[in-house]
């Protein structure tokens, strides 16, 4: 038996009885199916087989037309086709119903439980990392040292090179188009604060931390999420180790040092950027840019952008390492979880921005 | 029926860098075969496995499969190829965001387009031969036992009927009770439905019970292929070391009391 020899099955109805031919096998599904639709055996003949190749998927449509009881069964069959049937039929049958899906209103219900549930574990997690932080002032031995040093350089010091160009490319961009504005009214030396106020207050903080969200923050909730489901974050508690004080504290205390100092890199860039279109399109000089930057944008303002960063941090960090904590199921989850970080990052770094405005305007910083 | 060859290895080497795994190496495996690959840890025993199911490249030799020289296959070829071989991962590699069901359900799917309701009836069918309970079928992987896993995998590597099954480390992990019940579910598959078997195993109670021929790898080539019983008794020291040891004693013995 050669199984590349193609002979397609076949049954052939006439005066003298039924007779099956061919291979009944996966090659020939769609013509079996085809084959089995068409045909109406006539019961009253008799049925013989001459059957090359069958296999279970070919045995499974050969049951449907000819019953799965043996005494209906064909002649002609082999010894082995016929324990191949008598398997196939022994295992065949209905397919079971999938659980049903909930209706809408359990379907809420659930969604809503399954929210509040979330809720619970965010606070859970913030209780924990809370404890953990207030446990490092009484014993800061226990702090990994080495795995802080690692974020510092791999979210941090990594991150220099996107960062500075990105802030100065919007910091360009902030004086080529306020520039244009300005210069039509001859009032070219205030590009300094519409350059140097929009960064340090806002933009510098919040680009910073979309980038180091999209970086770390997904990073980190991907790391954490592949770690829970190959057990390692159980690992690291049955070896007596608390995982948040391995995976959570370095990471947190980390970026928190690192993200003002990413921030101050930001404004540096920026305001150069700024500085670079001002002296090409608006021939402001550097040394005028300078000093109308010394005179006239007060500290104050460097203050308001810089205190956002480690709240950012915080958020971030939070977000991205809860996401992974919460992932179960398979590799599809790691990337459900990884999106959702970034996101939710984003979106709460927005909203503390928001916040902050109002509260810098009530304090009128 | 005539004894027809389906792998038929011949100077097979596989170097990674400068280690080298294989040299010179020769196996052929005929149909209908249960074939076992034994040997020391490391010694290339799951990359032969993956160089006869198609997922690498060997760097010299020749590999026929069904007849065909897999380095001269055209790419429809090469499609045709994997369809008749099935592969049962070690750690059953069931894509985990898919339901037993359409796990196995994905490469009948693929090969022909047919009516979705036949589709689950024949993956229905590919789940209790393997016998698993019917409720495991819209289970995502993650939510079964370790055994149910193992023949989930064998399910949907049986999806197409294939005519070789390779099996790395089947009964790995398993429970004593478990291993054997997936001993017997291999041999009643085998008896059944045409199948070649080639399992790469360190469980000796299924070297004795399942396999027909057992290959020792080892000094980078196959130094034996020969049942069980003739195998343990080889004289090569490599062999002598592996078998001689309290284990593989007392699973022969039980072997032999059972017989």
């Amino acid at each position: 038996m050669d199984k590349d020899t193609q002979t397609p099955p076949a049954i052939h109805q006439d005066d003298a009885g039924i007779l099956l031919a061919g291979d009944w096998d996966t090659r020939y599904l769609k013509e079996l199916v085809r084959l089995i639709n068409d045909v109406r055996l006539d019961k009253s003949h008799s049925i013989s087989a001459s059957l090359g190749q069958m296999d279970t998927n070919g045995a499974l449509q050969l049951l449907k037309l000819i019953g799965p009881s043996p005494d209906a069964w064909p002649k002609g069959l082999t010894p082995d086709q016929t324990r191949l049937l008598e398997l196939v039929a022994a295992r065949s049958g209905d397919t079971p119903e999938p659980e049903p899906s909930l209706n809408w209103l359990a379907d809420l219900g659930k969604r809503t439980v399954e929210s509040a549930g979330h809720g619970q574990e965010l606070l859970n997690f913030f209780g924990r990392l809370s404890a953990l932080v207030l446990r490092l002032f009484r014993h800061p031995g226990e702090l990994k040292i080495k795995m802080v040093l690692d974020v510092l350089q791999k979210d941090g010091l990594h991150a220099v090179p996107i960062i500075a160009l990105l802030a100065f490319l919007l910091g360009a961009v902030i004086a080529y188009q306020g520039g244009l504005q300005l210069a039509t009214y001859g009032a070219n030396i205030f590009i300094v604060e519409l350059v140097s106020l929009t960064l340090l207050r806002e933009l510098s903080p919040l680009i910073c931390a979309i980038i180091v969200a999209g970086r770390s923050g997904s990073a980190y909730a991907a790391q954490l999420a592949t770690m829970q489901m190959n057990q390692e974050i159980l690992a690291l508690k049955s070896l007596g180790q608390d995982p948040y004080a391995w995976l959570i504290l370095p990471k947190l205390i980390g970026l928190m040092l690192v993200m003002p100092l990413l921030t101050i890199l930001s404004m540096a860039a920026g305001i150069g950027g700024g500085m670079l279109v001002a002296s090409l399109q608006l021939e402001l000089s550097p040394i005028e840019f300078i000093q109308r930057f010394g005179s006239s944008v007060d500290v104050i303002h460097f203050w308001v952008g810089l205190i956002k960063a480690p709240v950012f941090a915080l958020l971030i960090v939070n977000v991205g390492c809860m996401q992974g904590l919460l992932a179960k199921g398979g590799a599809e989850e790691v990337g459900r979880r990884t999106t959702r970080s970034v996101v939710q990052s984003i979106f709460l770094v927005i909203i503390a921005d928001a916040i902050f405005s109002i509260l810098f305007a009530q304090l009128g910083w | 029926m005539t004894q027809t060859t389906l792998v038929d290895i011949k100077g097979l080497a596989t170097r990674f860098g400068s280690h080298e795994v294989h040299k010179n190496l020769d196996l052929t495996v005929i149909r209908g075969e249960r074939l076992a690959l034994v040997g020391g840890s490391g010694c290339g025993k799951s990359v032969l496995l993956s160089e006869i199911a198609l997922l690498q490249e060997a760097d010299e030799g020749e590999i026929k499969l069904f007849g065909l020289p897999v380095t001269e296959l055209t790419t429809g070829q090469m499609a045709g190829l994997r369809k008749k071989i099935g592969m049962m991962f070690q750690q059953g590699a069931l894509f985990s965001s898919l339901t037993v069901l359409e796990n196995i359900m994905l490469s009948i799917r693929e090969h022909q387009s047919l009516p979705d309701s036949l589709l689950e009836e024949l993956a229905m069918l590919k789940l209790r031969l393997t016998g698993l309970p019917d409720l495991a079928a819209w289970k995502y992987p993650q939510e079964l036992s370790g055994g149910m896993l193992k023949r989930a995998a064998v399910a949907r590597a049986l999806a197409l009927d294939p005519g070789l099954l390779l099996l790395d480390e089947p009964t790995a992990g398993l429970d004593p009770a478990g291993a054997s019940a997936f001993d017997e579910m291999l041999l009643e598959l085998h008896a059944t439905l045409d199948l070649t078997l080639i399992l790469v195993t360190h469980d000796l109670d299924s070297l004795w019970r399942v396999t027909d021929q057992v290959a020792f790898l080892g000094e980078k080539r196959v130094l034996a292929k020969l049942p069980m019983d003739d195998l343990s008794a080889h004289e090569h020291p490599e062999i002598q070391h592996y078998f001689a040891n309290t284990r593989a004693r007392r699973a022969a013995i039980k072997m032999e009391s059972e017989e």
